[in-house]
């Protein structure tokens, strides 16, 4: 009796959902991404919101935290200054989670409930390629303010961060003239260390550097003997590390206690800023060498004047590092796109865009409207014994972004 | 030549640290059945130790030393703590301690990330552990892996010692074996029970110490321990630091070849895969603890 | 509660069919319909559970594997189909050597080998976990950390095979399922309802198997799994067959999941992930079938709307209440019901096993 009663229930149910779902069924694919999904900011007379999309909890909260502070801080001093054409700026937090589905979930929440003008924020690549789709969707701009590995270009990202030819390539010049011959990579087991690798080897066979060895480690791995005992046994001339977070402490540490010092196999790190030099220990990264366009203690105007407000607001012990930096300007960037553009528009504002420059604290930038990458000045830098890093060379002025390497020769194989 | 020696001390010295990881969960979860999935806070515990003792002893020596015991108190009294406020309620359900104590090492873990910041914190290292120490011919070995192996021999020493020749070690060894019969004796279990939860949390406490010679200080640093030292303890077999030992070493060294080998993580992969395999082979693990109990 | 016990189990169906399917598309926005369907598809997992962990007392803290094997076969699929035929993901072309499709990829072409494989690939690999390890009568601690190696393992497995994976990035930017286009809003209800159906029908036929004979037998095996032996029967057999079907309802979710969040990652898939299934059957009670569901979609929401809230507040939360319901609830707050209700002692709660010496968990 009673199993009857079920599959009467069954079948009704069944039923139901056949006759709701159907009518459901809306456009086919290939009809493209139509502007219909475009979600129109809501600007109020005094008021405007943006979303700030960062980890606050989960792995990567160690330095997304940090990219929160800076963005904050930005948007209070431009609040303090009168806001942006007239309105007050209302950022609306969330916490990606370390989690890339919730990067999604979140930036959807951002720009369709919230109906932001634009969001900051994302650290990871994978969380930018989770993202990617939603902002495009719904033709909303997301600010990304950290470096990564290129080959990307969405209409609706601008490119705060270095991008490859800004941070890795100028690395790369320089150990050529350094006069290193033999290079060693290392990094962890993701997207940005194995696409820049790639680029490193061809730019190594076009140049004549040997590559004596290539080594990944799963992220979060904290287990690093072997490697460091395979680069001590391939007679490389410098390493290039692009490992990221917890990793890094273990290879340095690991770096040490093999003997193995900056003056005879130098350590070239791209994801290694003041922040993480205070994780790992000056102790072992004294001496060794970054990658970025950035520093503490970079020789500007606006920088010294952005230490002192960061300090003043997070603590005197708080560094200042690129993405931070580059999180702070991509604040000030949009500002100035939004005013030459006289509106929120989000299609008037990109094309406002081209040539939109700042007086940033890593010296002047500029946006490039074509890839919405921003010219940037490649920095390389010397680890201090008090954690912080001095620039030992620069490339003279800024660098036009080439995320997929059209300019250079030995790169047309790769994309 | 170099290279092999090099590559077999590290396959020593990552068993090394699997064994201080695994050492304290050989103990609970090996002799008391608790499935503590907040082993790996404990050491963390033991690491942030090491961060606030240096804040009042600067000599990076001295305030290691000093970090060792009281690594081993702190963590020890958390899960002293842990046992009376929660396990002790859930002996008859060891899965659900799993569940339970998965929730504490969330909570440990926020707490870390709030009292410590959730940046990774850096302690100073002494000169005499950062670099290498010379041996005959062209060898040389990393000081600071050379401290965890004898750290970690010293520590398999005292807890063997203990077992067998003291007081306390008999208690425990009878509770194990026959809880029932121990009560009638008039061993006092539950009391026993703590003693045992302290000795092997206070040990995770001094892996903790250990591993701020050679990994990051941060409040995620437990969770990547904690698979892998419950593998040591499963495949080596429950109830007996003689196969955690050896597993321990077995794995290290397996590690380290296929690491060589391959890549690092086509090696972890092939290593969990492995003990998976041995494990169907031998469910109960490389030694098996034989206990005249019933039922 | 004048209801007769005989009616309460299809009166209840028909109020979750009538919220799933007039209610909540009626009341929530378009982005909250889709978050839902994501609740639903951690929902649809969470019934495996129910049934392999609550009835059949196997903790089974590595589902995220087989929500993984579920997923990544329909993402594969809908990857191909948005690239064209003879053609090649975007990843691949990006990060791969961009000329060579691997050849475990080709037959994924094929929609209805996708759809098989959803089901097919997980349950093969359930039954050949459980065989191993039920006939070995590997249990208890022995089995929840072995699920966990092989998650940890798949997961690490995936991140390193990035130009045939996607690596850490996994499959994103998935924009079609099978020739609707997902950006299309309308569309996007379409899958919430095909989610809310599954789960629906998903719900009745584990609750058909519940009151069966081999629900009983489930649980019996879950009491006392020594005496169900002598009773002639095979528990291996048993247990097997209720972790096989929880694989495939992982599965199911995972595949389902993709096109309603147009995402498939390795971070869906590892240790945290995996015990994260758990909780939403361990509050709402996790040998009760309405227990399950609801308690996984309220887990999942409280998440989503608390995290807005207070970020690092979530983490305590999240914690405590594991903490709280596992230690001291255990039948969850389905549990609490009998409190209100006056009902016979079920097979609802979990008997408590003697405590036992842990070494013998494995006999010899």
């Amino acid at each position: 009796m009673k199993r009857l009663r079920t599959h009467r229930v069954l079948a009704s149910v069944a039923a139901l959902a056949a006759v709701v779902s159907l009518p459901a069924c809306g456009a086919e694919v290939g009809t493209e991404r139509s502007g219909a999904s475009a979600v129109k900011p809501v600007v109020s007379a005094d008021a405007v919101k943006v979303g700030l999309l960062n980890s606050l909890s989960g792995t990567m909260a160690i330095s997304e935290v940090t990219v929160r502070n800076s963005l904050r801080l930005a948007i209070d001093e431009i609040n303090a200054d009168g806001g942006v054409l007239g309105r007050k700026i209302v950022p609306v937090s969330e916490d990606g989670a370390s989690d890339w589905p919730t990067f999604a979930e979140k930036a959807g929440k951002l720009v369709r409930k919230d109906r932001v003008a634009a969001t900051f924020g994302c650290w990871t690549s994978a969380s930018r390629k989770a993202v990617k789709p939603v902002f495009e969707k719904y033709r909303s701009p997301l600010f990304y303010p950290v470096q990564y590995e290129g080959m990307e270009q969405s209409p609706y990202i601008f490119y705060a961060g270095a991008t490859t030819n800004q941070q890795i390539i100028p690395a790369l010049d320089y150990l050529k003239k350094e006069g290193v011959k033999s290079l060693y990579l290392v990094g962890s087991d993701y997207v940005f260390p194995r696409t820049a690798n790639k680029e490193i080897r061809a730019y190594a066979k076009a140049n004549g550097i040997e590559i004596a060895g290539e080594d990944y480690a799963p992220l979060g791995s904290t287990e690093f003997a072997t490697i460091t005992n395979k680069v001590k046994a391939s007679g490389a001339d410098a390493v290039f590390n692009t490992l990221n977070g917890d990793s890094n402490v273990s290879f340095f540490k690991e770096y040490k206690s093999a003997e193995l010092n900056p003056k005879e196999l130098p350590v070239v790190s791209v994801s290694i800023a003041e922040e993480e030099v205070k994780g790992i220990g000056a102790q072992y990264l004294k001496g060794q060498l970054t990658s970025w366009n950035y520093y503490q203690t970079t020789p500007s105007a606006k920088n010294k004047s952005f230490v002192a407000a960061y300090k003043k607001r997070y603590g005197a012990d708080k560094p200042t590092s690129d993405p931070m930096e580059a999180a702070y300007t991509s604040v000030y960037l949009w500002k100035a796109m939004v005013e030459k553009a006289g509106s929120f528009d989000v299609e008037k504002v990109r094309k406002a865009a081209d040539g939109v420059t700042y007086d940033a604290p890593e010296g002047k930038v500029t946006v490039d409207g074509e890839t919405q990458h921003i010219e940037k000045t490649a920095r390389i830098g010397r680890i201090r014994g008090d954690g912080l890093i001095e620039e030992v060379w620069n490339s003279g002025g800024p660098i036009k972004p080439d995320p997929f390497l059209k300019s250079y020769d030995w790169a047309s194989g790769l994309s | 030549m170099t290279l092999l020696f090099t590559q077999s001390f590290t396959g020593v010295s990552i068993g090394a640290v699997l064994l201080l990881i695994a050492l304290g969960l050989s103990l609970t979860f090996g002799q008391m059945g608790v499935i503590n999935m907040a082993h790996g806070e404990f050491i963390m515990a033991g690491a942030y130790t090491v961060y606030v003792v240096q804040k009042g002893i600067s000599g990076a020596g001295t305030s290691l030393f000093v970090a060792l015991p009281v690594a081993f108190l702190v963590a020890g009294a958390m899960g002293v703590l842990l046992e009376w406020l929660l396990i002790r309620r859930l002996y008859a359900r060891p899965l659900d301690t799993l569940l339970v104590t998965w929730g504490v090492s969330l909570v440990l873990q926020q707490l870390a990330r709030d009292i410590f910041g959730a940046p990774n914190v850096q302690t100073a290292a002494p000169s005499w552990l950062t670099g290498a120490v010379p041996l005959p011919g062209d060898l040389a070995l990393p000081a600071s892996r050379l401290f965890i192996l004898i750290l970690a021999l010293a520590a398999i020493g005292a807890l063997a010692a203990t077992m067998r020749l003291t007081p306390l070690g008999r208690r425990i060894r009878a509770v194990v074996q026959n809880r029932d019969l121990a009560k009638v004796s008039g061993i006092p279990t539950a009391t026993v029970d703590r003693l045992t939860f302290f000795i092997g949390s206070g040990l995770a406490g001094v892996a903790g110490v250990a591993l701020t010679l050679v990994g990051p200080i941060g409040p995620a640093m437990g969770t990547n321990l904690i698979i892998d030292a419950f593998l040591v303890v499963v495949a080596g077999g429950i109830g007996r630091l003689r196969g955690a030992v050896i597993t321990a070493f077995a794995l290290g060294l397996l590690q380290a070849v296929f690491e060589y080998a391959t890549t690092v993580s086509t090696a972890k992969v092939l290593v969990l895969a492995g003990v998976v395999l041995y494990l169907q082979w031998r469910p109960q693990g490389l030694f098996t603890l034989r206990t005249r109990s019933l039922a | 509660m004048n209801i007769s016990p005989r009616l309460r189990a299809p009166a209840g169906f028909a109020v979750a069919a009538a919220l799933l399917f007039l209610a909540a598309p009626l009341v929530l926005s378009d982005f909250r319909l889709g978050l839902l369907a994501k609740y639903l598809c951690w929902a649809i997992v969470a019934l495996g559970i129910g049934l392999a962990w609550g009835r059949g007392g196997m903790l089974t803290l590595g589902q995220g594997l087989f929500f993984g094997l579920g997923g990544y076969a329909m993402a594969m699929h809908l990857k191909l189909a948005d690239a064209g035929d003879g053609k090649l993901p975007d990843f691949m072309t990006l990060y791969g050597s961009g000329t060579e499709l691997p050849w475990w990829w080709e037959p994924f072409r094929s929609p209805v080998f996708a759809l098989a494989m959803v089901l097919v690939v997980p349950m093969a690999v359930a039954a050949v976990i459980g065989l191993a390890v039920f006939r070995r009568r590997v249990r208890g601690a022995y089995f929840a950390i072995l699920s966990q190696a092989l998650c940890a393992a798949f997961a690490i497995w995936l991140v390193g095979q990035q130009t045939s994976t996607g690596g850490t990035n996994g499959l994103t930017d998935i924009q079609g399922f099978f020739g609707y286009d997902l950006g299309d809003p309308k569309n996007q209800r379409m899958v919430y309802f095909i989610i809310a159906a599954v789960l629906l029908a998903l719900m009745i036929g584990v609750r058909q198997l519940y009151v069966s004979r081999y629900g009983e037998l489930l649980v019996a095996v879950r009491d006392s799994e020594e005496r169900v032996r002598f009773l002639g029967y095979d528990p291996a057999l048993v247990k097997l067959g209720a972790y096989v079907l929880a694989a495939g309802m992982a599965g199911i979710a995972g595949a389902l999941f993709v096109p309603a969040v147009g995402i498939m990652s390795p971070a869906l898939i590892g240790v945290v992930p995996s015990i994260e299934f758990l909780i939403g059957a361990a509050i709402g009670g996790r040998a009760s079938l309405p227990g399950v569901v609801l308690g996984a979609v309220a887990v999942a929401w409280a998440r989503s709307s608390l995290s807005e809230q207070f970020p690092s507040g979530w983490t305590y939360v999240q914690g405590l209440i594991f903490i709280v319901a596992v230690a001291f609830l255990p039948g969850g707050l389905a549990s609490l019901k009998k409190y209100v209700v006056r009902r016979p002692a079920s097979v609802e709660t979990p008997a408590q096993p003697a405590r036992k010496p842990a070494a013998e968990e494995v006999p010899a």
